[in-house]
């Protein structure tokens, strides 16, 4: 699981997806191309906090801890939009 | 009584530590997350704001200087991982061989962020009194480009710490006398440096990308 080919195969896939959400931020998709970039961005994250930095062999704990992170990163972000989109 | 060296005394054994270790600097990257998000939130709600000036804004960063940074950053989280597992094989000179690269990638990175940088204040895009830019809402681009030194700003502070990090790591490696010991040191460097690389994978589009197809 955490060999050198391994390892490989995920930063080419990394690699692979920055071309892409370059090349679709300079097809004109309206409010769409934040929507793609951002889908994009959250793969590579995903990528990134999975393999690299080895969420998925951490212990319970740690799991729990790293997705309180961004679970008040998520309450942050949602309350204060709650209140920019609705005015 | 004391078998293992690397081991300290409140700990019943080396994966306990590991684990306290590892959770502890989860602990930290969380905080980064809420002090890193600030700054996203404070650009999205801005962003909502004046869409059209933030897209016209972001056209005048240079695309293909961030889209090589973000991929030089994309490897530089490859070398680190091949370093975190050389540390693991306890193989020093490898290790001091990938924390090295991974330290000389983000010096590149810092080199080309800091050409950005001289380009902008050249075209005038430093967010003070001077700040001019052509045929638009110029307080909201202000802003624009004011997030946009915070934030790579903040960013970079971080590279600039990791890549010193690395250079210490690199040494220890190199002259240390228990390879055992710098394991979960290299593990938690490791965390730090794919935590600043995560960070960068969100900023780039939003600060490249956000108005080139209009």
């Amino acid at each position: 699981m955490n060999s050198v080919k391994h390892y490989a195969l995920v930063t080419a896939g990394l690699l692979a997806l920055l071309l892409l959400t370059v090349g679709a931020a300079y097809i004109p998709l309206g409010p769409w191309n934040t929507a793609v970039a951002m889908s994009i961005s959250v793969a590579k994250g995903l990528l990134v906090i999975l393999f690299f930095m080895h969420a998925r062999q951490a212990t319970p704990l740690t799991r729990l801890f790293i997705c309180a992170g961004f679970f008040w990163l998520g309450l942050l972000i949602s309350l204060t939009l709650s209140d920019v989109l609705t005015r | 009584m004391q078998a293992n060296p690397a081991l300290a005394h409140q700990f019943e054994d080396a994966a306990q530590q590991r684990d306290a270790a590892t959770l502890g600097m989860w602990i930290f990257l969380a905080t980064e997350v809420l002090f890193f998000g600030a700054m996203f939130l404070g650009y999205t709600v801005y962003r909502i704001g004046s869409p059209h000036v933030f897209q016209a804004a972001s056209n005048h960063t240079l695309v293909l200087a961030g889209t090589v940074n973000t991929a030089l950053l994309l490897i530089s989280s490859f070398t680190m991982v091949l370093g975190v597992r050389a540390a693991k094989g306890l193989r020093p000179r490898a290790t001091a061989g990938f924390l090295a690269l991974t330290a000389l990638l983000g010096v590149v990175f810092l080199t080309i962020k800091g050409f950005e940088y001289r380009h902008e204040v050249y075209e005038g895009l430093w967010p003070g009194h001077h700040f001019h830019i052509d045929g638009m809402d110029s307080p909201v681009a202000r802003m624009f480009f004011y997030l946009y030194f915070l934030m790579t700003g903040v960013h970079a502070f971080h590279v600039v710490i990791g890549v010193g990090m690395l250079s210490l790591f690199t040494l220890r490696a190199l002259f240390g006398f228990q390879p055992a010991k710098l394991v979960t040191s290299v593990e938690l460097l490791g965390l730090y440096w794919h935590f600043v690389d995560l960070v960068w994978i969100f900023l780039f589009p939003l600060i490249y990308l956000a108005g080139r197809a209009a």
